[in-house]
């Protein structure tokens, strides 16, 4: 019993529970007559798949899902205990070479007779539990075809439960967003707290030394997992990356929106759409192998010691990722500004450029603040650029020409090693990331509520 | 306000002569009194011409309707006079248009100083998302009309007067514009318009957007402003291009059909046109 | 009433124009500074790209032997491949085919690179050692495969292309100094000398290579490691993104749009999904590292893990693309539906559905286009580990392109690496910009104005 004859066999299946209830639902069209009869016949035939495949799909993945488990364990305990090994890697290997030996695949060397008698279990309870489950699938089947037959007539709501049927999954679809907020939430908190019981928040939130490497865990306290180092880099970056970026995405937008024909739009939005789509590996590589040598001889020439992979250099590629993401939001935001309004200050004899600064701006302004909210909330989330670019040093210094370190830095540095998943140090990447969720859940739902206002205000 | 109440106010400043092929007054004829000038104008919007060489004089202190089916030209028409047009993408206007005179084409003419001296009041209400106050002092602000604070409040004050909306605002000038009802709205934007001192003011369908009370308050304005202002309005409304204009255009299809007195337009039309859609067999 | 009212416009002429010139001149200014910003912008983006074409598209040409070599059967000395016997258990099959692999495993393969190189340069044979710094570590093995493959070339010659090591490559190419001392360079005296040598002879010729197309990566033999295993590892993640993403997000679109009351629920969703578009990636490499691999217990570096955290990261982008284009729809096509006694379902399915199905395609080729560029969360899933095998199943080790860059530009070799890692650059954005350009053409050919 694999899969795709599974697969074949429910695809059957359903192809005979709908002809049956398309050949029923016809039969009672003729007897009723059409204007009597709720559904058509193919509502019948859909109603009739609900009722005797999905059951029987749902017993299928069940066994799949869970069947193997419940079959190991048996095997397990039928092994005598002096055979049985204790730890769960070497039961893992023990099961794979008795389903070796169970399916006739062989083993080297000489089986084991208790390796045999415990194969010789696994293949008669996978023989059994394929039975029950090829029974259980079958009886579903039949007595779903068995009560749309019986059930089916010119009054059967078939129509009614078929889209019921997919309202519900179409409910069940929209979960899975908020499934994944969950997750994340509880993912971290999870994570969090059980890195909060080893370090205290107090330490971990207000702590002025990270180096978790070399932390002491014990009585006396614990320090090296304090992240105002890496927040203070992140906002250093970050500020950098918007004083880039606002000031050019903001006149690119203006200009492409207020100035530029529609011809240079229509070849200048693509463009700028595609930028926003670079990968940002891309950008951390063009930081570390360009601009931050550019910078550090621009520094040398200027007498100023700039680090080649510095706050500055992330900081500043950082904004030139963040120009496209600004000028298309900020696009959208001014092109949402009434032409009316724009008419009434040329009207009264105002320049473009007056237009433009007293009247579309700050109608414009709720929306392009929503704007550079959104940009900073990606800022402060960006990863790859930091990774390479930044210098990853956490150490807090107000110099944007030093090295530094960031929340994300922090947290693909401490869950890309060796480390034991269940030590404070891969635990406090979590507890970084539940900040970094929270930091950026804040920032975007103001953005998107002063964005959503700013829309209905013009629509 | 009726009907044949303003039709037998007698069309004081009007000239007398009617043509009714051709909109220019003849020559010689208070030629200083002519404040705007079209001759042979086409708009094109791209390739199609929504307007077909249209030519006629507009009178100081005047009061001139133009009406007509929707699509009919007019509103392009009435864009041309401050040059709204070239903030339409792909709009192009040929012939000639004169403001005193000056051919407002001209390469040499600055469209800030021509929009000052020709304002304009749209279909809809625009007021700007600001204060009362700074709606009706934002022209003057920008012309620099007003040196101090106390000359930019008096500014305000007439302005809202002669709009007729003092009264009403006059206790809470800093409340946002937005905020008034939909005919205060459109008076706020003629005082906006006002504010600048302009000669002319255009008027586009002012009173499509309101309801008629709002409509008969802006129809008295209109009225009152003719004192200091040239009106050129826009309507789809018969009855109110009857009621407070001294002349009336027809157009029809990009065509001027007819220009006369309002009341010879109304009462006697000599075009076949004319008559068919002021009888409301189409329009 | 003050005095500029009553004289209309030749009272206020006189102010309007003094202020003119000045404003002429901020028009012009503003202008400039609008105009300024875009070629700033532009300014950044050409030497992104020029840098990244600069280094990369040199290194698709790479240092290349072209020798005849000697199948000596010498030195080639091995029986014939087993076969499945009938009766034989797969186990023990399996043992002899590994026993045979053992005994290939002992042919001296880099004799026959020796041999070839002597008709060259005759002391090669003399330090064997410097003689194979020449030529990349793989292509030993290289010839393996071809004997495994083919038996019957033993005893042939053969004018083969061999990969130059990537140290001879960096040589020939000029990517480092010549002139630092000999302790600085990564190879000995006598191999660069020969390098030159063979280089003027013709023998080593710069020659577009396909091994960074075909092969997976490696660290023996720099000079022929290649994308083929993360280009399958990032395919695997695409195709499951497409199969997952695609209709759960269609469906809940579809569901927020047409079927949802508009109560606070679907507000709290509509946030919901909004702010989840805007968490940073590296959140869902958390969210995986945590459910999928810690509670889930799913193969670590594996593409199943990361294609499901890429649609998680996706499935915001598509409801929302699918949400505007479903708005798009005038109500007056869902209403002619419902007035001739149409269900509210089958309104959707049948009128407003075949519809959106342009944009349904744009979203999701835009989805797609992001989850393969990103990186950062499949650090996370362990993905960064070094895989020098292409992946069969999902459930394989792998890498993606994306993460390939990241570990090639810290490989420590620079000199080479920064172009093979700007070549691998060029792949990905070629990708990126092909799916891209589609998004644009389709949603062009296919855009509908109501």
């Amino acid at each position: 019993m694999n899969n795709f004859t599974v697969a074949i066999a429910l695809l059957m299946l359903a192809a005979l529970a709908y002809q049956l209830g398309l050949t029923k639902g016809r039969g009672v069209v003729a007897l009723a007559g059409h204007r009597a009869t709720h559904s058509r016949p193919g509502y019948h035939g859909a109603l009739a798949i609900l009722r005797a495949a999905v059951p029987a799909f749902v017993v299928y993945a069940l066994w799949v899902v869970f069947g193997n488990q419940v079959i190991h364990s048996l095997v397990l305990e039928s092994i005598p205990a002096e055979f049985l090994p204790q730890d769960s890697l070497q039961q893992k290997v023990m099961l794979q070479r008795l389903s070796n030996i169970a399916s006739g695949f062989g083993v080297l060397g000489d089986a084991q007779p208790y390796e045999l008698a415990a194969a010789d279990v696994m293949r008669q309870f996978q023989g059994v539990g394929e039975t029950i489950v090829t029974a259980l699938m079958a009886t579903v089947a039949a007595l779903g075809l068995f009560w749309s037959w019986r059930t089916t007539t010119a009054e059967t709501r078939a129509r009614n439960k078929v889209e019921r049927a997919i309202n519900v999954a179409l409910i069940a679809c929209s979960a899975v967003a908020i499934l994944t907020t969950i997750g994340i939430v509880m993912s971290m908190l999870g994570e969090s707290l059980r890195f909060f019981q080893m370090v205290s928040p107090t330490d971990f939130f207000f702590g002025t030394v990270w180096n978790p490497r070399f932390a002491t865990m014990g009585a006396e306290g614990q320090s090296g997992f304090g992240m105002l180092p890496l927040m203070a880099g992140t906002l250093m970056i970050s500020f950098i990356a918007m004083l880039v970026a606002v000031p050019v995405g903001l006149m690119t937008a203006i200009y492409m929106a207020e100035y530029a024909s529609s011809r240079t739009r229509s070849l200048v939005k693509p463009v700028v759409e595609v930028l926003a789509g670079i990968p940002t590996i891309v950008y951390g590589f063009f930081a570390l192998v360009t601009v931050g040598p550019i910078l550090s001889s621009i520094g040398a020439a200027i007498g100023v010691d700039i680090r080649a992979t510095s706050a500055l250099t992330a900081g500043l590629v950082m904004g030139i990722m963040i120009i496209p993401f600004i000028s298309s939001l900020s696009d959208d935001i001014l092109t949402q500004v009434p032409k009316t309004m724009r008419d009434g200050s040329l009207a009264l004899g105002g320049t473009k450029s007056e237009t433009i600064i007293k009247v579309v701006l700050p109608a414009a302004l709720p929306g392009i603040v929503g704007a550079i909210l959104l940009a900073l909330s990606r800022a402060i989330g960006e990863t790859m650029i930091v990774v390479l670019a930044a210098g990853n040093s956490p150490v807090l210094t107000a110099n944007p020409f030093e090295a530094v370190s960031t929340v994300t830095v922090s947290i693909v540095n401490q869950l890309t090693g060796d480390q034991d998943f269940a030590s404070a140090q891969s635990l406090v990447a979590f507890a970084l990331g539940l900040t970094l969720f929270v930091m950026t859940l804040i920032l975007n739902v103001i953005a998107l509520v002063i964005v959503r206002k700013y829309r209905e205000q013009y629509e | 306000m009726n009907m044949t109440q303003t039709l037998n106010v007698p069309m004081s400043t009007s000239g007398s002569s009617v043509k009714t092929d051709s909109g220019q007054l003849p020559a010689g004829n208070a030629s200083t009194n002519i404040k705007l000038s079209a001759s042979d104008v086409r708009v094109f919007y791209g390739q199609a011409e929504a307007l077909h060489g249209v030519s006629l004089d507009i009178v100081k202190n005047e009061v001139m309707a133009f009406i007509g089916p929707s699509g009919c030209g007019k509103s392009t028409f009435l864009r041309s006079f401050n040059r709204m047009n070239d903030t339409v993408a792909g709009a192009r206007v040929t012939g000639k248009i004169t403001v005193d005179g000056r051919d407002i084409y001209d390469p040499s003419v600055d469209v800030v100083l021509l929009r000052a001296q020709v304002g304009m009041v749209f279909q809809k209400p625009n007021p700007f998302p600001k204060s009362i106050y700074e709606n009706v002092a934002y022209g003057a602000r920008l012309h620099g009309l007003a040196a101090n604070k106390s000359d930019m409040d008096e500014v305000v004050e007439s302005s809202l007067r002669r709009a007729g909306l003092w009264e009403e605002v006059k206790d809470r000038l800093e409340a946002p514009g937005t905020g008034l009802s939909g005919g205060q709205q459109q008076r706020l934007c003629i005082a906006r318009a006002v504010a600048v001192s302009p000669d002319v003011i255009l008027m586009d369908e002012p009173c499509s957007a309101l309801d008629p009370i709002a409509t008969s308050i802006i129809e008295e304005l209109i009225t009152e402003l003719k004192k200091n202002y040239t009106i050129v309005i826009v309507t789809h409304n018969m009855q109110q291009a009857a009621r407070c204009s001294d002349r009336t255009t027809f157009f029809h299809l990009g065509d001027l059909v007819e220009i006369g007195d309002t009341a010879q337009i109304f009462t006697n039309p000599q075009q076949k046109r004319t008559e068919d859609y002021i009888t409301g067999r189409y329009g | 009433m003050n005095t500029p009212n009553n004289k209309g416009y030749a009272g206020i002429e006189a102010k309007v124009k003094a202020s003119l010139k000045r404003r002429q001149r901020e028009e012009t200014r503003f202008r400039l500074f609008g105009i300024g910003a875009v070629l700033v912008a532009l300014a950044l983006v050409a030497s992104l790209f020029g840098t990244i074409l600069s280094k990369g598209l040199p290194s698709f040409w790479q240092s290349t032997f072209v020798l005849d070599v000697h199948f000596d059967p010498e030195v080639v000395q091995i029986g014939p491949k087993p076969v499945l016997e009938a009766g034989e258990a797969p186990a023990q099959f399996n043992e002899r085919d590994l026993a045979w692999q053992m005994e290939l495993g002992f042919v001296d393969f880099n004799q026959l690179l020796i041999n070839a190189l002597t008709k060259h340069i005759p002391a090669a044979a003399d330090s064997p050692r410097d003689a194979m710094a020449l030529i990349t570590s793989g292509e030993h093995f290289a010839l393996r495969d071809r004997v495994v493959a083919d038996p019957s070339i033993i005893g042939k010659t053969l004018r083969l292309n061999l990969l130059a090591d990537a140290n001879v490559d960096v040589w020939l190419k000029g990517n480092i100094d010549r002139s630092l001392p000999d302790d600085r360079q990564q190879l000995s005296a006598q191999t660069r000398e020969w390098a030159d040598k063979l280089s003027a002879d013709g023998v080593i010729k710069n020659k577009f290579s396909t091994a960074i197309f075909l092969n997976p990566d490696s660290r023996s033999s720099l000079a022929a490691a290649g994308l083929a295993g993360a280009f399958m590892g990032s395919l695997m993640m695409m195709m499951i993104v497409i199969l997952l993403a695609v209709p759960i997000g269609v469906a809940s679109a579809i569901y927020l749009e047409e079927f949802a009351p508009k109560n606070w629920i679907t507000d709290l969703i509509e946030v919901n999904i909004n702010n989840l578009a805007a968490v940073p990636s590296i959140v869902f490499g958390l969210l995986g590292a945590a459910v999928f691999i810690l509670w889930f217990k799913l193969p670590i570096s594996a593409p199943i893990v990361g294609g499901l955290v890429l649609t998680l990261m996706t499935l915001p982008t598509v409801i929302i693309a699918t949400r505007s284009t479903l708005k798009a729809i005038p109500p007056s096509i869902r209403e002619a539906a419902l007035g001739v006694g149409a269900s509210k379902v089958q309104a959707t399915m049948h009128h407003v559905l075949p519809l959106a199905i342009p944009g349904i395609l744009t979203a999701t080729i835009i989805g797609v286009a992001q989850a393969l560029g990103e990186t950062a969360p499949l650090l996370l899933i362990g993905m960064s580990a070094f895989v020098s095998s292409i992946p069969a199943t999902p459930f394989d080790q792998s890498t993606a392109l994306p993460v390939q860059i990241f570990l090639w530009q810290g490989n420590e070799l620079r000199n080479f690496f920064e172009g093979r890692t700007s070549a691998a650059i060029i792949v990905l954005l070629a990708l990126m910009l092909t799916l891209n350009s589609l998004a644009i053409w389709l949603r062009r050919r296919y855009e509908t104005r109501w």
